[in-house]
């Protein structure tokens, strides 16, 4: 249950709202990063209908129930209390960046690969180096 | 200001169904739904948990063909550009980035707004400043026609 039915059903519920969210298709993301030409302002509704859901989740029911219904041995996972450092802000910035060069966060280069668009496959594989190299230095 | 393209109600619903794949993982499972720190644990071999996460991956994958079976009509797919250089620099920074500021999408924008972090607040800004002034310049130098 807690390794293969539930992980398989949450990961095909994400894949679907990313595709109905329209997230899947880059020139939305480039749409919204482009505030300052033709903007589509689609993905604040996406994040909007996410937290609305998220938020409630982590701020309310988290504290009404001890631990995860399937998962009473590991737990919540822990969450590390951070302080903002340069880590966090050159990580997100360069990640930014990449963002708008094509459109693609990992979740929905991920869930694009199905489209076996070649663009997109090559994408993919230069955002896993981009980890693999993180990992290495 | 010009609006283009803007789909409020396909997006609104489509968010509502990642969040509740978010609620669901944690709730059931515990675990937070962040899509690169998933996906990295699982490539770079991260022993414990190794199962769970390929079958979220697995999932995430065909989501998409599981609508396309329905004949779902979606948003379409297309990248602005066709340069090789940009999607594969593109795709080094997101990998790299994501890793170094400990987050994506999913895992700041929507797990940690969600618990209302600073931390991910400040990234999720940070992200979209960078991605915004990108296309800027991407357009200003003619990469990209929009």
């Amino acid at each position: 249950m807690k390794n293969i039915v539930i992980p398989i059903f949450v990961g095909i519920l994400f894949g679907i709202g990313l595709t109905i969210s329209g997230m899947t298709n880059p020139s939305k993301v480039i749409g919204f990063l482009n505030i300052f030409g033709k903007w589509d302002p689609s993905l604040i509704f996406v994040m909007g209908g996410a937290i609305l859901i998220s938020l409630p989740t982590f701020l309310i029911l988290q504290k009404k129930i001890s631990y995860p219904f399937f998962n009473k041995e590991d737990g919540f996972q822990k969450i590390s209390f951070k302080n903002i450092d340069s880590s966090l802000l050159i990580g997100s910035g360069l990640f930014g960046i990449g963002w708008g060069m094509v459109g693609f966060c990992p979740g929905p280069s991920i869930a694009s690969l199905s489209t076996l668009n070649e663009n997109a496959l090559i994408f993919f594989v230069a955002m896993s180096l981009g980890m693999v190299i993180k990992k290495i230095i | 200001m010009n609006i283009i393209n803007f789909t409020p109600i396909e997006s609104f619903t489509g968010g509502v169904f990642i969040g509740l794949a978010v609620a669901i993982l944690f709730l059931l499972r515990g675990n937070f739904a962040g899509i690169s720190g998933i996906y990295y644990n699982l490539i770079t071999f991260k022993k414990s948990g190794f199962l769970w996460r390929l079958f979220f991956i697995i999932g995430l994958i065909i989501g998409p063909i599981i609508l396309k079976l329905f004949n779902y009509q979606d948003l379409g797919f297309e990248i602005p550009h066709t340069n090789i250089l940009l999607i594969i620099i593109g795709g080094l920074l997101v990998g790299y980035g994501t890793q170094l500021g400990s987050g994506c999408t999913s895992g700041h924008g929507i797990c940690g707004i969600g618990r209302l972090s600073v931390r991910s607040i400040t990234a999720t800004f940070t992200f979209i400043l960078t991605g915004i002034i990108t296309v800027l310049l991407l357009r200003f130098l003619g990469f990209i026609n929009l």
